[in-house]
């Protein structure tokens, strides 16, 4: 029986579906059945993350209502062996699907995949109560800005009072510079004002920016970003890695700045 | 506090974090400021009936506190009230 993890953040647009898409991606290069489902009916995003937008057929809603099978709405990945998504409805709104219904198709996907990501939509309404409904545990997505750490806890609050009691967090778009000249705070700042565990860091890069470009996801290769990634998927898992060095990954410039500097 | 932090500008990132902390204390308690003025009135009114007290200098309001039941100093809600007494009631 698979396990269903919901991908949360509160605040929109602090990446939780660059995330489910690198998450999906990485546990499928683990070797692991995994499928993507965007609850974000109305404002579809994950097919593009991953470069599936042409390839829709079927949607959620679609496979809810009953319209079609639950396994003829999944749409295989170009890549991944063992990645698929189940797309969200696009011309539908958040209130064609309830927390009940979520409940079922979940069940039905738990048969045959190992896990089942869901990716929710920012805000705490109807969108977000149908994604947490079915989820066994939840990930927070953060930034370290003092707005998206404070929409952070109000999630964790409203998961907690739904009774989903494995919340991790994990800290998006660190920028390292920023931290060492003090401007940002650290993932340890974030940590500490949230008191919840810490999954994954993952530092900021503009490979990120490019990826989305090609609706390619970044996490195995061998970029700073992909290698944080999977280790997250790792730590998904339940397997202890150590967290990356970031400030002693400089580039060639930074090495040469660092000279003039002291 | 070191006496040399005085003359030390706080970092930007110090500043969101404190602003943070202070910014989730009221979120948290989950208390408008009509419940709070509300508890304020409550409370007067209660002790009223056995001491005369200073309404002005009255200072109520939700604060965390270090969980003594918990070692890994996590922090909960708690009262804060201070309430200046200017004469206790006879034969109340």
């Amino acid at each position: 029986m698979g396990e269903v993890i919901v991908v949360t953040s509160g605040k929109g647009g602090v990446g939780k579906t660059t995330t489910t898409a690198n998450i999906g991606t990485g546990l499928a290069k683990l070797n692991k059945k995994v499928v993507l489902v965007d609850t974000d009916i109305g404002l579809r995003n994950l097919d593009v993350v991953l470069g599936l937008e042409n390839r829709i057929v079927y949607n959620l809603v679609d496979a809810v209502e009953g319209n079609c099978k639950v396994s003829q709405a999944l749409i295989k990945d170009k890549k991944c062996d063992g990645l698929y998504l189940l797309p969200a409805a696009q011309t539908r709104d958040k209130d064609a699907v309830t927390p009940d219904q979520m409940k079922v198709l979940v069940e039905e996907l738990r048969k045959d995949f190992d896990y089942i990501i869901l990716d929710c939509p920012a805000g705490i309404e109807q969108g977000f109560k149908n994604a947490i409904a079915a989820a066994d545990r939840a990930l927070v997505v953060t930034t370290p800005e003092v707005s998206a750490v404070r929409d952070a806890d109000r999630i964790i609050g409203l998961l907690e009072a739904n009774d989903i009691k494995n919340v991790r967090l994990i800290v998006n778009r660190l920028n390292v510079e920023m931290v060492k000249h003090g401007n940002m705070m650290t993932a340890q700042d974030v940590v500490e004002v949230l008191s919840i565990d810490l999954i994954g860091v993952v530092p900021y890069d503009e490979k990120i920016v490019i990826s989305t470009n090609t609706g390619t996801p970044l996490a195995g290769d061998d970029s700073i970003v992909g290698q944080a990634y999977m280790n997250l998927c790792h730590r998904i898992m339940g397997e202890e890695v150590e967290y990356l060095d970031l400030e002693s990954k400089k580039g060639f410039f930074a090495k040469i700045g660092g000279l003039f500097n002291k | 506090m070191r006496f040399i932090d005085l003359f030390r500008k706080k970092s930007s990132s110090e500043v969101a974090k404190d602003r943070l902390k202070m910014v989730l204390i009221s979120d948290r308690s989950a208390c408008s400021p009509e419940v709070m003025e509300r508890i304020k009135n409550d409370i007067v009114e209660v002790l009223k009936k056995y001491l005369e007290i200073d309404q002005e200098g009255l200072d109520i309001k939700i604060t965390q506190i270090e969980d003594e039941t918990d070692n890994e100093g996590k922090t909960v809600p708690a009262l804060y009230a201070n309430i200046p007494i200017k004469s206790m009631r006879q034969g109340g």
